[in-house]
């Protein structure tokens, strides 16, 4: 079975776009039996993945030598595109993670689903998905990659919008599918000067001949490619200054945010960089913009996080500064650490979310935290899964967030980045203050008398405590005392980091005095006074914060005056030089000519004979003065 | 001394042929034109005497000074109405068309003068009727029969092409 | 010279003939002496074939027998350009070249 997995890998992607086909053109009129072979591929996926993880991680060889099964794409002279699956132990847990944390969002999806009218189209969509970020997960080839990359952003415009009555989700929609299109054109770029300069996008090859780079090409052009490379992350995995859309990606249906805007495809930044880290390696500079990126995201979108109001938003802004947290990691040069937080982060992360699924579905999408209250008792299950959510995104051991988190922050410290480091345990705070500010005023409390809660049915809550299980004891592969994510998953060489008791005890200090403000501010006191006693007194932060720093103003500013400016411009020019000197003049002149030359059209016979004969006079003499040769040129077979 | 006669037949049918080529198409009244035409074709068929040429000689005072111009004259009477004299005229192009004739004439008299041709092996022989009698009914008979194909069908068309369109078709359609 | 008729006196003759036929042909109105001038520059071209079969191949007779064809072919020119001009004047009433002026835009 183990060996039958390993080689026959390419299942995992297959399966889920088979059933997305299955339900294209099949199954669509039956919702049920839609979701059945939407959760029927994504299961199948994941056992496929399951064992051949199991395979690749009791396997020591793959440490080396990773397994590459690859076909030629299409060749051309100098061009040669393969396609495969590459097994290894990073691609191994990615497929691991995103098939097992899809299979349970999948399961809960088929309860929060329930009666839309697009139940079967949502099963089709999400499967595409499934398949598209799989197939990422596993690709062997940069292309191919990015084929996928486009794949899963298509798919996620595809289900932010898909409440398309609503304006702000088709609103959203567009978004986010500009917003990552502009990075995915850096991205675009770095792989194309990757093609030319070492004429292969395979990563095997590639990581071969980026480590011998002088041989091919200059510094510059590698940091040139390396900075390319990872604009495509910063778009799409939310990172700033291009984070705007992934906060408004919440208006798509809220299985979806936490499949795919919070556990999967929103980390495939993060996966690139990874699995790009032999180029990012050799290059510094791209390693420092990779790190401040990542700490300055972390801290900038836990400082939104603590003023908003919608719960998706929160948890929106929560994704995009854990992402912050990975990428920082990777920038310190620990690709260990960015992707045990996002091994950790999908579970505690897609727990979350589909906790305010739960609450939302129970509260009939009322949004506001504010507006809520004391639902733990309404719904237990559901609260008591997201408090786990909530300790473990804190920080809090033995849950899964505090050993990944605490080892990003040991490893910052270790290399030294003193203000990341510093950033990095201050959004750590943050990070507790909000996600508690937002438990307290979602689960406990008072009640409020309009809502009218119930506990969602048990495909719903089944996966939270699925979720949940994950979240408490997913960290436990990589403690500092039994280091076995890092003897696993590292570049390079495998590295450990010795347990750092003061990091660790900083950090859950922290986090506990972030959750104890919360505690304070809005369980304690009940009317909540102190609370806005500071929102008063520090408006003006406050209101920066509430407006996200003004970004989306910023931009539509831009749009509106350099880049419609600049239209107007091209307009004028278009209408005017475009359309009036070379399209309409070249007509006029044609219709000039043609009147002119109309005279010569007489239509009488005598004058068109007249004509004939001069003609037939010069090819007359021609060929009695010139001989046959030359006047077989003007009249052709003539010998 | 034949060659002189031969010299003397040659020029005056020449002049005759010219001149009244010339009177056909300077000559404003139409049915003058094809008198002269008439003189112009039986010149030609004098001519071709003289090229030892009789039964072609035959033909051509048959065919075109007989019927072509009693079918032409014909074709006047049907469709000229007025005063004849002055039914033949020139366009505007004519001094562009002299240009282009004089050009011609130029082109082809140079040619003609300075072409070496060869000189005659021996004599035409004097049964000119059976020796093409005899090639036409042998190695040219299939061009001989389409020729009388053609003149059927010219037979036919000109017909159809010259009779009166009857008002009948109106309701046929 | 004068005295002995040789090949190019013919041709001489027969291309002044051919021009002077080309001249009506291009120069006057009337449709029908347009067609008495093309019939002028066919005897031309039959001058040229009986000429040149008497003095160039006088056994073939091969000259002849194309001035023969000629001729026919020139017969059932005459007709049906006779009958076309005789349709064409039963529709316009005309038969002056200068008002059949279609083959334009």
């Amino acid at each position: 079975m183990v060996e039958f997995a390993l080689h026959h890998a390419w299942l995992v992607p297959l399966l889920p776009a088979l059933a997305f086909v299955a339900i294209i053109f099949f199954t669509r009129p039956w919702p049920m039996l839609s979701a059945l072979t939407a959760v029927a591929g994504i299961v199948g996926s994941f056992i496929v993945s399951a064992l051949a993880a199991y395979g690749v991680f009791t396997n020591p060889a793959f440490k080396e030598e990773p397994l590459v099964y690859a076909v030629r794409w299409f060749s051309m002279p100098g061009l040669q595109i393969d396609v495969g699956v590459q097994l290894d132990p990073v691609s191994a847990m990615m497929i691991f993670m995103v098939s097992m944390v899809a299979s349970l969002i999948f399961i809960y999806a088929i309860g929060y689903m329930k009666d839309d009218p697009g139940f079967s189209v949502f099963f089709s969509y999400v499967s595409l998905f499934a398949a598209s970020m799989l197939l990422l997960a596993i690709s062997s080839n940069l292309l191919e990659m990015f084929v996928a990359w486009e794949l899963v952003g298509l798919c996620s415009y595809l289900l932010i919008g898909f409440y398309s009555h609503k304006i702000a989700a088709r609103e959203a929609a567009k978004k986010a599918f500009i917003t990552c299109r502009i990075a995915d054109f850096g991205l675009l770029l770095g792989l194309l000067a990757m093609q030319i300069v070492f004429g292969t996008l395979n990563l095997v090859e590639l990581s071969e001949k980026i480590a011998n780079f002088e041989q091919y090409t200059t510094f510059g052009i590698l940091t040139l490619i390396a900075v390319l490379v990872f604009i495509g992350p910063i778009g799409k995995s939310g990172q700033f200054p291009l984070h705007v859309w992934l906060p408004d990606a919440m208006e798509g249906p809220t299985p979806v945010s936490a499949l795919i805007h919070a556990a999967t495809m929103v980390v495939a930044g993060v996966y690139l960089v990874a699995r790009t880290m032999f180029l990012f390696h050799e290059v510094p500079g791209a390693m420092e913009l990779v790190a401040i990126t990542g700490g300055f995201t972390a801290l900038f979108a836990a400082t939104i996080a603590i003023t908003q109001r919608e719960i998706k938003r929160i948890l929106a802004y929560s994704t995009v500064s854990q992402i912050g947290y990975m990428m920082l990691a990777l920038g310190v040069g620990s690709m260990t650490a960015s992707l045990f937080h996002m091994w950790t982060h999908a579970f505690f992360k897609a727990l979350m979310f589909l906790g305010a699924g739960s609450v939302l579905h129970a509260l009939h999408h009322k949004a506001d935290v504010w507006e809520m209250g004391g639902l733990i008792r309404k719904m237990p299950l559901t609260g008591w899964t997201f408090v786990i959510g909530g300790l473990a995104i804190a920080g809090i051991p033995p849950f899964a967030g505090f050993w990944s988190k605490d080892e990003i922050l040991a490893v910052t410290l270790e290399s030294g980045h003193y203000v990341l480091f510093v950033m990095a345990a201050f959004t750590a705070f943050l990070t507790a203050f909000y996600m508690w500010r937002l438990i307290f005023l979602t689960f406990f409390g008072e009640e409020n008398p309009e809502n009218h809660p119930h506990e969602s049915p048990a495909v719903m809550t089944l996966p939270l405590v699925g979720l949940a299980i994950l979240s408490t004891i997913g960290g436990l592969v990589g403690t500092p005392w039994a280091p076995y994510w890092s003897e696993w998953i590292f570049f390079g060489h495998p590295h450990h980091v010795e347990p750092n008791y003061w990091v660790m005890i900083g950090s859950v200090v922290l986090a506990a005095a972030g959750i104890y403000l919360a505690y304070q501010l809005y369980y304690v006191d009940k009317a909540k006074s102190r609370a806005r006693a500071l929102a008063q007194r520090y408006n003006h932060i406050y209101t920066i914060l509430y407006n996200k720093y003004y970004i989306d103003e910023i931009y539509l500013w831009f749009n509106h005056t350099i880049v419609d400016g600049a239209a107007k411009l091209f307009y004028l020019f278009d209408i005017y030089v475009v359309d009036g000197i070379i399209v309409n003049g070249l007509g006029k002149l044609t219709c000039l000519l043609g009147e002119g030359i109309r005279v010569s059209n007489t239509g009488r016979l005598q004058n068109y004979a007249l004509v004939f004969f001069l003609g037939v006079l010069a090819v007359v003499v021609l060929l009695a003065f010139t001989g046959p040769s030359a006047a077989s040129l003007i009249v052709g077979g003539v010998k | 001394m034949e060659g002189i006669w031969t010299a003397v037949a040659f020029y005056l049918l020449a002049a005759t042929i010219v001149v009244s080529a010339l009177l056909v198409v300077m000559l404003k009244n139409i049915v003058h034109s094809v008198l002269w035409l008439a003189v112009c074709f039986v010149s030609m068929g004098g001519l071709f005497l003289t090229l030892d040429a009789d039964f072609l000689a035959a033909v051509q005072v048959l065919v075109y000074a007989g019927a072509v111009c009693i079918m032409v004259v014909f074709g006047i009477m049907l469709i000229q109405r007025g005063n004849m004299g002055s039914t033949n005229l020139f366009n505007n192009q004519t001094k562009a068309a002299a240009g282009v004739v004089a050009l011609v004439l130029v082109v082809c008299g140079y040619l003609a003068a300075t072409t070496p041709w060869a000189s005659p092996a021996f004599a035409v022989p004097e049964k000119t009727v059976e020796s093409i009698a005899e090639i036409m009914l042998t190695k040219y008979v299939i061009p001989f029969e389409v020729a009388a194909i053609l003149l059927l069908v010219a037979l036919v068309g000109a017909i159809f092409l010259a009779k009166e369109v009857k008002k009948a078709d109106a309701h046929n359609d | 010279m004068l005295t002995t008729i040789s090949l190019a006196h013919y041709m001489v003759l027969s291309a002044l003939l051919f021009g002077i036929g080309l001249f009506g042909v291009l120069a006057k109105k009337n449709a029908i002496a347009v067609l008495i001038c093309i019939e002028l520059m066919l005897n031309a071209v039959n001058i040229n074939l009986v000429a040149i079969s008497k003095y160039l191949t006088p056994a073939l007779f091969t000259g002849q027998l194309f001035a023969i064809f000629v001729i026919t072919v020139a017969a059932a020119e005459v007709g049906v350009g006779l009958a076309i001009i005789i349709a064409i004047y039963r529709n316009r009433l005309s038969v002056n070249l200068d008002d059949f002026d279609w083959l334009k835009w």
